[in-house]
C-alpha cells in the first residue's frame, strides 16, 4: 500500500465523541465481520463514567441486580483499589446477553475506545455467542428480564418478610453458590424470561388458593420407613446442586424462600459458563482486537502514536510475572489465552517440524482465524490447554512443575520444559483449569428420614486435600439453618473411601420464619 | 449498533449496598470511630474521615479446598535452574506453592471514608443532651422555602398543571364554550342531509340553520380559547424563617503544677467528644476555654492545652471568669450553655465554701449542664480512685445530689472517657442505662 492511497486516520489526539465512535465501530466491523468471518449478537454500546463503571463492578458486572452487603463490600474494596491507584478500572465491562451490551468508560482516550471495541463488542461478543459452554448453559436473551425479575421479588420479600429475614437466606444461599451449579447438562438450560413468567403464575395461584384452615389440619403418623435406595432415587440423590436439593426438598422452607435459592442458582449456573472459558474468552477478546488494531495500523487507519498506545497497554494486559519475581499470582488468563491462541496462529503460518508432529491436523493450514474460531467454539480452559499447550511454548514461558506432598518435607520438581515434560506439564497445567478437580467435589448422599432428618452429605477427598475447616463450619451452619435440621458432612476419600474427617451442625433455633 | 450515553443517568446504584455493608459491619465501623478519637484536635474530630477495619471482620465462608495439606501439584512459569528431581526447600508461610492457585486474593483491610454525618452517627449512637429544653431560639436566618398555594404569575418550572386545567374547565363551562361533540353532532348532522341523494322538502332551510349554527359554534371555540393565560396557576413557595438554637461551651480547667500532661490529655479527650455533641445538637456552638491556676484567664485552644502556666489552684477563680464571660457575651436567655470543668481535684480547703455557693446561686441556675471531670494519675488504679477522695469533690457532693444538672465522675484513663462520657450524657427516661 502506497502512503498516497492511504485514508486519513481516523482520529488524532486521544478526544472522541459520538460520532468518532461510530466511525470506529464502522472501520472495525467490516473486519470483523468480513474479514475474520466473526458472528455476533447485535451490539450495544453504553458510555459510562468512571464511577458508574465502580457500580458496575460491584455487582458482578450485571446492570442491574437485587440488593445486597456483599455488594456493598465489593464497592468499597474496588474503591480503595482505585483510590489508592493500586487497581486501575477496567476499560470495558460486558454483558453476555442479547443484544451484547458493552460499556466503555468515558475517561478513555480515542484510542483505547477502538480497543475496546474490538476486544469486547467483537471478541467477547463472538465468544459468548459461539462458545459450546455458553450455548449449553445461558440464556442471552433472557438474562436481563430474568435479572430484572430477580431483583423485582427479592425487593417484594424484603417488604412482605422484612429485610433481615431475606438476608439471612441471601447469606446462606451466597455461601453455597458454588454448589449451586449443574456441573452437566442433564437438565435443560431454561428459557429466563418464562422462568420469571412461570414464577409470577405460581405465586398468583398460591394466593388464590391460600386457605387458612390447612393451617389446623392435624398431621398425619410419621411415614413408615423407606429402604435406602429406594429412598435415595425418590430424591434425586446423590445430588452435587445442593441449592437445587434444597429448593425442591428442603422440609420447611416456604415457598420465598426457596425461590430465592433459585434465583441465586440460576445466577450461578449463569456464570458457571465464565469460570470455565476465562483464559479462552480473554484470550479470544485480547486476540481478536490485537489483530484488529494490527490491520487498522496497517492500513493507516489509526496513527504511529495510537498504535504505541494500544501496544503500550496490550503488553501489559498479557504481562505474565515469572514464579520468582514478587508479583506472581497464578497464571494471567489474558496471557496463557492469548499466547496458546497467537502460537496457533504460528502453527498455522509457519509451522516446524516439530509442530507438525504435535498438531498435524492444524500446522500449516494457512488459515489461522478457521482454526480458532472452531477452538473458540467447541473448547473449554481444560481441554483448551491440554490440546494447544505447545512445548514450544512450555520453552518460552520457561514451564515447570512442581509436586508437594505432604510426607515429604521438600518440594519435587516433577518435570521441566524438555522432552520428558512437555506432556506431563500440559497435562498438569490443564488440571488446574478444570473446576471439577479445582472444587472440592460434596455431594448430598443420604436423608435420614426414618431418624431425625439429618441430611448427610459426603466430599471425594482427591490428594488428601480436605475442606478449610473454618469456612466449612460457617457453611454447614448455614446450610442446616436452610434445612431445619442436623447437617453432617463427611470427607472420605476417593480412593480408599477411608473417613478422614466429619463435621456436624445443627440448625439455630429460630432462624427459620 | 446503539450507542446509549448512560453518562447522565444517576450513578451510586451501590450505595445502598454500602449502607448495607456499613450495617452489618456496624460493631466494627463504631469500634473504629471510637477508637479515631486518639489524635484528633477538638474542632477536627466533626470533620470527615477515614477509618480501617479488618477485612476478615465481614467474612463470606465458602465451602473450599484447604490451603495446606495433601498432595498438591503446581505448573509455574520461569523456571532458570531447576532440572527434572530437584528437590526444594518448602517456602515460608501459605504462599509460593504451597497455596492452591486463585488465592492470592488481596488481603487488605477495609478502609471507609466516612462523611461527617455518617461518622457522628456512629460516634454518638445512642447519645442524647440532658434536658434539650432550648431556652431561646433565635430567628431571623432563613433557612427554607415551604409551599405558599398558588399564583398567577410564576416561573413555568412551578407550573401546576391539575390546578391550571381546573381554572381552564371552569371557565369553559362558565362561557359556555361549545364543546368538540356538539360540532362534530352539527357536522354528521350536515354530511347526512348533504349524502341524501333525494333531498327532503324542508333539507335547503335546515341545512342553512345548520350551517349556520356550525359557523356559531366554530366562532365562539375561536374565541373562547380551550386554556386562556388567565387560566394559568403556578404553585408558590415562600421563604420561611427556621429558628436557629445556639449553644455555648465552657472549658474549664486546672493547669496547677499538679496536672499532669496525662492528666490534661484526659481533659482535652472530654473536651473533645462534648464539642462534637453540641455541634451536632445546635447550629451554632461557641466554645470559651478558661484556664486557671490561682487566678483564670480566657484563651484559645493551643494555649489551653500547651501552655506552661503554673501555680497554685483556686478553683473559684475560674467560676468568677465564668460568670463573668456570660454576663458580658452569654446571656443565659438566648443561649445554651454547658459547662465542662476538669481538674485533678487539688484545691485549697479555704476555697471550696465560695465554689459551691457561686454553683448554688449562680452557675447552675443559668446552666443547662455542668459536667465535672476529675482527671486522676494514670498510675493510679481505679479502686483507689474510688475511695480516696479529694477537697473539690467533697465540696461538689452534695451540690450534686441537689442538682440535676450537676454531674461529677472519676476518671484516670483514657479508655474511661467514652463510657464516662456515655454515662454523663446518656439519654434520660429510657431507664437509667448503665452499658458503655
Amino acid at each position: 500500500m502506497t502512503v498516497a492511497f492511504a485514508p486519513a486516520p481516523l482520529f488524532t489526539g486521544s478526544d472522541w465523541d459520538f460520532s468518532l465512535i461510530n466511525r470506529i465501530y464502522e472501520t472495525v466491523e467490516p473486519i470483523a465481520l468480513q474479514e475474520m468471518k466473526l458472528n455476533i449478537y447485535p451490539n450495544q454500546i453504553e458510555i459510562i463514567s468512571a464511577e458508574q463503571m465502580l457500580d458496575a463492578y460491584s455487582s458482578i458486572g450485571m446492570p442491574l441486580f437485587y440488593k445486597h452487603w456483599s455488594f456493598g463490600k465489593q464497592f468499597v474494596t474496588n474503591e480503595m483499589l482505585y483510590r489508592k491507584g493500586l487497581r486501575g478500572l477496567a476499560y470495558e465491562l460486558v454483558i453476555n446477553s442479547d443484544p451484547c451490551i458493552n460499556y466503555l468508560m468515558q475517561e478513555n482516550s480515542a484510542t483505547m475506545q477502538t480497543l475496546v471495541i474490538a476486544h469486547a463488542a467483537f471478541g467477547h461478543n463472538h465468544f459468548f455467542k459461539n462458545n459450546y459452554v455458553f450455548k449449553q448453559w445461558t440464556d442471552a436473551e433472557g438474562i436481563l428480564d430474568y435479572l430484572e425479575f430477580a431483583k423485582r421479588y427479592i425487593a417484594q420479600c424484603e417488604e412482605r418478610y422484612g429485610q433481615l429475614a431475606v438476608e439471612r437466606v441471601l447469606d446462606a444461599a451466597h455461601a453455597l453458590m458454588n454448589q449451586g451449579v449443574h456441573r452437566y447438562p442433564r437438565i435443560r438450560p431454561r428459557d429466563m424470561k418464562a422462568e420469571a413468567e412461570r414464577e409470577a403464575e405460581r405465586q398468583a395461584y398460591r394466593d388464590r388458593i391460600y386457605d387458612d384452615l390447612w393451617r389446623t389440619v392435624p398431621v398425619g403418623a410419621k411415614a413408615a420407613s423407606v429402604p435406602r435406595d429406594e429412598r435415595r432415587a425418590a430424591l434425586g440423590l446423590p445430588q452435587e446442586n445442593i441449592l437445587y436439593f434444597l429448593e425442591k426438598t428442603g422440609p420447611r422452607l416456604d415457598s420465598w424462600q426457596r425461590e430465592i435459592l433459585r434465583i441465586v442458582r440460576l445466577i450461578a449456573q449463569y456464570f458457571y459458563p465464565q469460570r470455565q472459558t476465562k483464559a479462552m474468552n480473554e484470550g479470544c477478546a485480547t486476540y481478536t482486537h490485537y489483530r484488529i488494531m494490527t490491520i487498522l495500523h496497517d492500513r493507516r487507519w489509526i496513527t504511529d502514536g495510537a498504535f504505541m498506545e494500544f501496544i503500550q497497554s496490550h503488553t501489559n494486559v498479557v504481562y505474565q510475572p515469572t514464579f520468582d519475581s514478587g508479583h506472581f499470582g497464578g497464571f494471567n488468563p489474558y496471557s496463557l489465552g492469548f499466547g496458546i491462541m497467537s502460537d496457533i496462529e504460528r502453527i498455522c503460518m509457519d509451522p516446524t517440524p516439530e509442530d507438525r508432529d504435535w498438531f498435524g491436523d492444524i500446522a500449516g493450514s494457512r488459515d489461522p482465524v478457521e482454526v480458532l474460531k472452531d477452538i473458540w467454539a467447541n473448547y473449554r480452559d481444560e481441554s483448551f490447554v491440554s490440546q494447544f499447550l505447545s512445548p514450544h511454548l512450555i520453552r518460552q514461558w520457561r514451564l515447570f512443575q512442581l509436586l508437594d506432598r505432604e510426607s515429604e518435607s521438600e518440594l519435587r520438581v516433577e518435570a521441566i520444559h524438555d522432552e520428558r515434560g512437555y506432556r506431563r506439564i500440559r497435562r498438569a497445567l490443564a488440571r488446574e483449569y478444570d473446576i471439577a478437580r479445582q472444587e472440592p467435589d460434596i455431594q448430598v448422599v443420604d436423608v435420614d428420614l426414618a431418624g431425625d432428618r439429618t441430611l448427610m452429605l459426603e466430599h471425594a477427598v482427591t490428594d488428601g486435600v480436605v475442606l478449610d475447616a473454618s469456612d466449612a463450619a460457617m457453611v454447614l451452619q448455614s446450610l442446616a439453618n436452610l434445612w431445619g435440621y442436623e447437617v453432617a458432612l463427611s470427607e472420605v476419600d476417593a480412593e480408599s473411601r477411608k473417613e478422614l474427617k466429619n463435621h456436624r451442625c445443627q440448625p439455630q433455633p429460630g432462624w427459620i420464619g | 449498533m446503539h450507542i446509549v450515553d448512560r453518562r447522565l443517568n444517576p450513578g451510586g446504584k451501590s450505595l445502598v449496598n454500602r449502607q448495607r455493608f456499613l450495617r452489618r459491619a456496624r460493631a466494627y465501623v463504631s469500634q473504629a470511630v471510637r477508637d479515631s478519637l486518639k489524635d484528633r484536635s477538638i474542632k477536627d474530630l466533626a470533620k470527615e474521615g477515614e477509618i480501617t477495619i479488618r477485612r476478615d471482620a465481614i467474612h463470606e465462608p465458602t465451602l473450599h479446598r484447604a490451603g495446606k495439606g495433601g498432595n498438591r501439584e503446581r505448573v509455574l512459569p520461569g523456571n532458570r535452574e531447576f532440572l527434572e528431581g530437584d528437590r526444594i526447600k518448602r517456602p515460608d508461610g501459605g504462599g509460593g506453592a504451597g497455596s492452591q492457585p486463585g488465592e492470592g486474593e488481596d488481603q487488605d483491610d477495609f478502609r471507609f471514608a466516612l462523611s461527617r454525618e455518617e461518622f457522628l452517627d456512629l460516634f454518638l449512637d445512642d447519645l442524647e443532651l440532658p434536658d434539650m429544653a432550648k431556652k431561646k431560639l433565635v430567628s431571623g436566618k432563613i433557612e427554607g422555602v415551604r409551599r405558599a398555594g398558588y399564583s398567577t404569575l410564576g416561573n413555568p418550572s412551578n407550573l401546576s398543571v391539575p390546578r391550571t386545567m381546573q381554572k381552564a374547565m371552569s371557565r369553559r363551562i362558565a362561557l359556555r364554550r361549545p364543546s368538540g361533540r356538539d360540532l362534530s353532532r352539527i357536522e354528521e348532522a350536515i354530511a347526512e342531509i348533504e349524502a341524501r341523494t333525494t333531498p327532503l322538502a324542508d333539507d335547503a332551510v335546515t341545512l342553512e340553520r345548520l350551517r349556520e349554527e356550525r359557523a356559531h359554534i366554530i366562532r365562539r371555540r375561536n374565541l373562547i380559547a380551550y386554556i386562556d393565560p388567565v387560566d394559568l396557576r403556578f404553585r408558590r413557595f415562600e421563604p420561611v424563617p427556621r429558628p436557629v438554637a445556639q449553644a455555648v461551651m465552657f472549658c474549664l480547667m486546672d493547669v496547677s503544677g499538679s496536672m499532669t500532661a496525662h492528666m490534661k490529655d484526659l481533659a482535652k479527650r472530654f473536651f473533645a467528644l462534648l464539642h462534637l455533641f453540641l455541634s451536632r445538637c445546635y447550629e451554632q456552638v461557641d466554645v470559651v476555654f478558661i484556664h486557671h491556676t490561682d487566678r483564670a484567664a480566657e484563651v484559645d485552644e493551643d494555649t489551653f492545652f500547651y501552655s506552661t502556666v503554673t501555680g497554685g489552684t483556686l478553683v473559684s477563680s475560674a467560676l468568677d471568669k465564668l460568670i463573668e464571660v456570660v454576663k458580658e457575651r452569654y446571656s443565659p436567655s438566648d443561649w445554651n450553655i454547658y459547662v465542662a470543668q476538669a481538674s485533678d481535684g487539688d484545691t485549697l480547703a479555704s476555697d471550696n465554701a465560695r465554689v459551691v455557693s457561686l454553683m448554688q446561686d449562680q452557675i447552675l441556675p443559668f446552666c443547662q449542664y455542668f459536667a465535672y471531670l476529675e482527671v486522676g494519675r494514670e498510675e493510679f488504679a481505679s479502686i483507689e480512685a474510688a475511695t480516696s477522695t479529694t477537697g473539690l469533690w467533697d465540696a461538689y457532693a452534695p451540690v450534686s445530689d441537689s442538682h440535676r444538672n450537676f454531674a461529677m465522675r472519676k476518671v484516670s484513663h483514657r479508655r474511661e472517657i467514652y463510657p464516662v462520657f456515655r454515662e454523663l450524657f446518656q439519654r434520660r427516661g429510657v431507664g437509667e442505662r448503665t452499658h458503655a
